[in-house]
């Protein structure tokens, strides 16, 4: 396969993927609305929402530097690149070999640096509230992150996440500790995405708001800019755990064009079906108080070091 | 015997989530919902046993499955739910040492017995050493729950997990002879009873269950 072709395909995916994650937002706000018997926004509301911000002018703070005006460039180009990084509906893209799990958990931490560094910027106390929530659910969501990073590790043999996918297709057969690594990615996913036992995405009331607390001042397309990095943050998320644990359908390189299509309606079913348990999951749970969170990450980080932990005793066999 | 893979997996599932619902207990602060989670974990010890009576061919375990299920699961904690709604304690949140520094030493206390077992079980089948050292866990969770709670409810459950590590280890090993089976499944119904009588005795003298009355009773410290 020509380099043409593999750059196309890497390309065409990144690109799926920003144009996919403003409709995964609007089809879980959707759902949720609808589980909570209101008929709620169309599912484009996002796109229309995203174009309206980019018309607009931005307005920024007096103090604000330079800074403030970069931050919501690079979030977006961290979590794009990431995004990049992970196979969608197909593997061995040509930059999934430039870098592994850990590179993407590394950008996304970059990402938000920037963001807690901007909302420190201006000097308002919301931006200083945010951002100190933030790093401390951050302090608990990466190591255990990591901790999952490294028991999916031990069972596939790599860190990279095609090699993952692959492994994972054949190789049948419970584990254990990866239903634990399941878990726990998926706490630190709702924990990362600013979710609902975590954070509420869509209130304005300061003492709860985490996300929120730290985007208050951008506007314009600035603004859009990190509305469209969070979903597509959501979309990477959602992908890392259907690549790595449900990676059927997944195809290769040098595939056909039907199998190309059966794969990506793969891809779609899986990110709505994602979509839809979020959203049921949003509805059926309360927000946790901000001083709980801990717990819960802590949880997290305890189940990925056990199945850390029990990956040895399965490994003396 | 080497057991194949599939057998291998299932045992690992039932053992590891054994472990996982030690930690379940060591999170849980209230008392009606701990006594669920000891429900549980008599449950996934019975389905545990009853697969190790299924891969080794031994027909007596699955006696010792009966009973965990039976006794464990269903009898003990109907008991003791029905003494918390007696003694009103069904609403207290229970002060335990702090979560995070619980469950860090939990996972310390995982990470030493497999270090240990692996180590000691070197020979041995891949079936035993993952039982045994899973069993140790299971054990020393218990202790730490015991250790870490102040309330005697929670203590009594933290004895029972204790009971049930020592259990999974032995339905591992070699299979204990049924009747030390039974008479361990009985000799943890007496304690229980008598552990049930004496905690209504500490609350008629000292009008709660929080085992600190008894350290002030016996003048120690503050």
């Amino acid at each position: 396969m020509g380099i043409t072709s593999a750059l196309a395909a890497q390309f065409g995916q990144m690109l799926l993927v920003l144009a996919l994650a403003p409709a995964l937002t609007g089809l879980t706000r959707k759902m949720k609305a609808r589980l909570q018997r209101r008929i709620g926004p169309p599912i484009f509301q996002p796109y229309r929402d995203l174009r309206r911000l980019f018309n607009k002018d931005v307005v920024l703070a007096d103090n604000s530097s330079w800074l403030f005006r970069v931050a919501p460039y690079l979030i977006f180009a961290a979590t794009w690149v990431a995004a990049a990084l992970v196979p969608t509906f197909q593997t061995g893209l040509l930059f999934s070999w430039a870098g592994d799990l850990i590179a993407i958990v590394a950008l996304l931490g970059a990402a938000r640096f920037v963001q807690a560094v901007a909302a420190l910027d201006t000097g308002t106390s919301f931006g200083g509230i945010g951002a100190s929530r933030e790093i401390m659910i951050a302090a608990l969501a990466e190591p255990a992150m990591i901790m999952v990073v490294f028991t999916v590790a031990l069972v596939a043999g790599s860190t990279q996440l095609s090699t993952i996918a692959a492994f994972m297709a054949d190789t049948g057969g419970l584990r254990v500790s990866l239903a634990m690594a399941l878990v726990a990615l998926i706490i630190v996913a709702l924990a990362e995405n600013a979710r609902i036992p975590v954070d509420n995405p869509s209130t304005h009331l300061e003492v709860t708001m985490v996300h929120e607390a730290m985007v208050l001042e951008y506007s314009g397309r600035h603004l859009a800019m990190i509305e469209l990095a969070a979903s597509l943050k959501l979309l990477l998320y959602i992908s890392i755990i259907a690549c790595i644990f449900f990676p059927f359908g997944l195809i290769t390189d040098g595939a056909g064009l039907s199998a190309h299509a059966i794969s990506l309606a793969a891809y779609l079913l899986k990110v709505t079906a994602a979509s839809l348990l979020l959203a049921t999951l949003e509805t059926v749970i309360a927000k946790m108080r901000v001083f709980r969170v801990p717990n819960l990450l802590g949880v997290a980080l305890m189940l990925g070091l056990l199945g850390t932990l029990l990956l040895f005793v399965s490994g003396g066999m | 015997m080497s057991p194949s893979p599939l057998a291998f997996d299932i045992a690992h599932m039932f053992a590891g989530g054994l472990v996982l619902v030690s930690f379940m207990m060591l999170y849980q602060d209230r008392l009606l919902p701990l006594i669920n989670v000891l429900s549980l974990h008599s449950l996934l010890l019975a389905l545990s046993v009853a697969w190790q009576a299924h891969i080794q061919d031994k027909p007596d375990l699955y006696v010792t499955a009966v009973i965990a299920l039976g006794f464990k699961s269903i009898v003990i904690p109907m008991a003791l739910r029905r003494m918390v709604v007696r003694m009103e304690l069904h609403r207290e949140v229970e002060v335990a040492v702090g979560t995070g520094m619980t469950m860090l030493l939990g996972i310390g206390l995982v990470a030493l017995s497999m270090d240990l077992m692996l180590r000691v079980t070197a020979g041995a089948n891949a079936l035993v050493r993952e039982d045994v050292a899973l069993a140790l866990s299971v054990v020393l969770l218990g202790l730490l729950m015991m250790v870490t709670r102040r309330n005697a409810i929670s203590q009594v459950i933290g004895f029972m997990s204790i009971e049930n590590g020592l259990i999974l280890g032995g339905a591992g090993a070699r299979g204990m002879p049924l009747v030390v089976e039974i008479s361990v499944a009985f000799s943890v119904l007496v304690a229980f009873i008598v552990i049930g009588i004496f905690l209504f005795r500490i609350r008629e003298r000292f009008d709660t269950v929080d085992l600190q009355a008894l350290d002030r009773f016996r003048g120690e410290h503050r």
